[in-house]
């Protein structure tokens, strides 16, 4: 094992070098650099000229410059672009926005995405699995810039006009009932009765919840309170328990429910503290919360359930500590939106720019800035990630051990966890390596639509000022991430599946 | 005796099938053909109801976009063209009209400019025929170029190993790492403004990784096959292998890397014009026209969907001819479980 990864290590390093120069070369060569020089008049125009010859040392071959760079890369001195403006400057602060966007759209289109693929997988040919693969087909078509457009007409300036006076219009509340209804119903499979119920229940559950929102006012003053925080802490402690281990009152349902009531107390007792807390503090409860879920489920689960009882008080813990920070930014979101004139989900800028508020309310800043590209960027990236699980779920479902796996009479939920899902989540780690490369791509647009000063305005800056170190810049990062996540693919595809020879 | 008479002129009753015909079933009654593996593609293809949707949307496109204002020289039935410029009728709005008057709408009618007219009156229906003419051209080219290149360089790959094998995957690994909006840009950049056949030749050129890899993949698990072995054991040439024996089995996956590659293509280079890198004036493609009127989408919104569409409705029937394609040349994918 040790020597396949340094093997590949030392393949990826001469690979990135190799592409380091084939870019390199391509970036100045695209044109010239002096082109805007040569219109000045005569007066200034012979020394601008020589300043930026000298600075970009165009007076040198492109190999030359390529390894004077390559230097300066090295001590991490990724030199001045064209007009004598340090790139080390800019692109810190362009790689925070960019890798934000990023690491949230990939890691909310991979979840979403493999969700949806393996549920549309175990429904095969449902009018469920009919409509996700026909929606994948779509978002899959989707040209990003004009989705970014499309969010920044409807999701931003017309939501905002809306929650000026936030009130449902009733054929809307039951349109979402009705499709919300339908998408718990059809990921039953029981008979029609039961299934009927279930949409029954589930459509007049969001109606009724729909138009006492929109009665009160919810929309534009939100918040979730005591009593939601505790039903989703308890839903979500019996759905870990169901998933890791089975639906009765066992050890594990046990530490999970435990863990949520700590959680709901604590929720009660920490709420000074949560006011406006320092990020460390946050990130400190949340530790804390861990750790002692972990012990609850040490104790609780006992020689015989420890393990599953300690996930499934770690995720009930998770659960409970998102639904907890959902409240507190959901309290300040009324303050936040007279802060910003009532207009909250942004369409220009990574942030309000000199924003002065709350622990709350900057993050509710970086949240609805971070709103709509994310959305773009999911949206489209997701079609991949869905159909291509549902591929290799389908595939996995046929295979011989999951029908020994049945035969032996395991439970239908261990077949599907422990047999079919863990193994069909092998080649998806291959498609993450493949998608960063493309997600960098999508950034680029997405950046470029909604105004954002990153990533993407170093490159298409560089590239339409024929100038090689913003280009470089830029290629530096996103190809980096792309050698280093196929490197880690590689090394997690060797280690999942043993199937693969590392000689 | 009289069963093996029955059997005898049947060809799709194999050894391991586990019910013998008998007198009584219904399937001696019938007319069975034998098909060859062409026949069965086409009947699968022809089964899936997206695959045929995808074909008649795409060729809707084609026929619409090349008849309405015509190709090079030739006119069109259309009577006005993406050039000039007209009075606006109604702020240019579109007087297309879908919804019959018996349902409380206009009536059915194409109107003076059915998708409206610009800021300055250009017909917009012109002008988006036009559009998506040179998007269908370039997506076209593209996605051949990619799929030659990519088959050329996997299946010598996946074929001859040894060092032409590491040679050309170290090569196609440093063309993944470039993410492709940065290489397309910049290739754009350089040969963009020598017309539009040439920018798809040269999008193609850095696109073709993806082909590749899945090709030498394929090729690969394929010379291990017992067949080839049985080839090459009584003398028959490298070239022959190829031609006869490996070549047939990758054609599927060959034909589908086409359709994938060219609906990645159609988004590439909206994208890439969009951002002002693609084509250059005087011609112009789909997302060129939506990175025009980009300011337009609150006061003239009509500019900015009608292209949107056509972008969609050609990646869109593509993906399905694709997927289609795939299904037929492949079913194993799609078998049901039990």
């Amino acid at each position: 094992m040790l020597v396949f990864i340094v093997r590949r290590l030392i393949v990826s390093v001469f690979v990135f070098f190799s592409a380091t120069a084939l870019v390199y070369v391509m970036a100045a060569n695209l044109g010239d650099p002096l082109a805007d020089l040569r219109e000045l008049p005569a007066n200034r125009r012979e020394n601008a000229i020589a300043e930026r010859t000298e600075r970009m040392h165009l007076d040198k071959p492109v190999i030359v410059r390529y390894f004077l760079w390559l230097a300066g890369a090295f001590r991490w001195d990724l030199g001045t672009d064209r007009d004598g403006i340090q790139i080390n400057a800019t692109l810190e602060d362009a790689l925070g926005a960019t890798l934000q966007l990023v690491l949230g759209a990939t890691i909310l289109a991979i979840v979403l995405g493999v969700a949806l693929g393996v549920i549309s997988a175990l429904r095969q040919y449902s009018s469920l699995d009919l409509t996700v693969t026909f929606s994948a087909f779509v978002f899959f078509s989707l040209p990003l810039f004009w989705v970014g457009s499309l969010l920044k007409e409807f999701a931003a300036i017309e939501f905002n006009n809306w929650l000026a006076d936030p009130t449902i219009a009733w054929w809307v509340i039951a349109l979402i009932a009705l499709l919300i209804g339908g998408f718990f119903a059809s990921l039953l499979v029981t008979d029609r009765r039961t299934r009927l119920i279930a949409f029954g229940g589930t459509t007049a559950a969001t109606a009724v919840a729909l138009a006492v929102m929109s009665a009160t006012g919810w929309f534009a003053n939100p918040g979730l309170g005591i009593g939601v925080i505790a039903l989703t802490a308890l839903a979500a402690a019996l759905g870990f328990s169901v998933l890791f281990s089975a639906l009765e009152w066992n050890p594990v349902m046990k530490s999970a429910v435990i863990t949520a009531v700590i959680g709901i107390l604590s929720s009660v007792a920490f709420r000074g503290v949560l006011e406006n807390p320092y990020p460390i503090v946050v990130i400190g409860l949340l530790v804390l919360a861990l750790a002692i879920a972990a012990g609850v489920g040490w104790f609780v689960g006992g020689e015989l359930f420890r393990r599953p009882a300690i996930t499934a008080s770690l995720c009930t813990a998770v659960a409970t500590a998102m639904v907890i920070f959902m409240d507190r930014l959901l309290w300040s979101f009324a303050a936040y939106s007279d802060s910003v004139n009532g207009r909250p989900i942004a369409t220009i800028g990574p942030s309000t720019p000199n924003y002065d508020g709350t622990y709350w309310e900057h993050n509710l800043d970086s949240l609805t800035h971070l709103a709509l590209p994310t959305m773009a960027l999911v949206l489209v990236s997701l079609a991949s990630y869905s159909r291509y699980s549902r591929a290799t779920m389908l595939e996995v479902m046929n295979q011989d051990y999951v029908r020994t796996a049945r035969a032996k009479g395991l439970p239908e939920r261990a077949v599907i966890l422990r047999h079919a899902f863990r193994n069909g989540l092998i080649p998806i780690t291959t498609l993450v390596a493949y998608d960063i490369a493309t997600v960098f791509g999508g950034a680029v647009v997405t950046e470029t639509v909604f105004g954002w000063r990153a990533m993407g305005s170093l490159l298409l800056g560089g590239i339409q000022e024929r100038d090689p170190n913003p280009i470089m810049a830029f290629f530096l990062i996103s190809g980096g991430a792309v050698v280093v996540f196929n490197m880690i693919a590689d090394i997690a595809y060797a280690y999942l599946d043993p199937r693969i020879r590392l000689s | 005796m009289a069963q093996t008479a029955q059997s005898a002129g049947t060809h799709t009753v194999t050894p391991g099938d586990p019910r013998p015909p008998a007198d009584s079933d219904a399937a001696q009654g019938l007319d069975i053909k034998a098909r060859t593996q062409s026949q069965l593609i086409l009947r699968r293809f022809l089964r899936h109801k997206g695959a045929v949707a995808g074909m008649l949307l795409l060729g809707f496109v084609v026929v619409l976009s090349i008849s309405s204002i015509g190709l090079g020289p030739i006119p069109g039935w259309w009577d006005k063209n993406y050039v000039n410029s007209a009075d606006l009728v109604n702020r240019g709005r579109p007087t297309l009209s879908v919804v019959p008057e018996f349902l409380g709408g206009g009536g059915m009618h194409l109107g003076e400019h059915p998708f409206g007219q610009d800021n300055i009156g250009r017909d917009y229906f012109a002008l988006t025929m036009r559009g998506t003419q040179i998007s269908l051209l370039i997506a076209f080219i593209t996605g051949v170029v990619a799929t030659v290149t990519g088959t050329l360089i996997g299946a010598a790959a996946g074929f001859f190993r040894g060092r032409l094998e590491s040679v050309l995957m170290r090569i196609t690994d440093v063309m993944i790492t470039i993410p492709t909006i940065l290489f397309a840009a910049m290739v754009a950049v350089m040969w963009g403004n020598k017309g539009v056949a040439v920018l798809g030749l040269v999008l193609g050129l850095v696109t073709w990784t993806q082909v590749a890899r899945l090709v030498r993949g394929e090729v690969l698990s394929i010379r291990e096959k017992e067949f080839i072995e049985a080839a090459r054991s009584v003398g028959t040439s490298a070239a022959r292998i190829i031609v006869k024996h490996i070549l047939p089995n990758v054609i599927g996956i060959i034909i589908v890397s086409v359709t994938l590659a060219i609906s990645a293509a159609v988004l590439l280079e909206s994208a890439l014009s969009f951002l002002g890198m693609g084509v250059q004036p005087p011609d112009t493609s789909l997302g060129r026209i939506i990175n025009e009127y980009r300011t337009a989408m609150v006061t003239r919104p009509w500019l900015f969907y009608w292209p949107g569409i056509f972008i969609i409705a050609i990646a869109l029937s593509v993906n399905f001819i694709g997927d289609g394609l795939r299904d037929a040349f492949d079913p194993r994918q799609n078998r049901v479980r039990d």
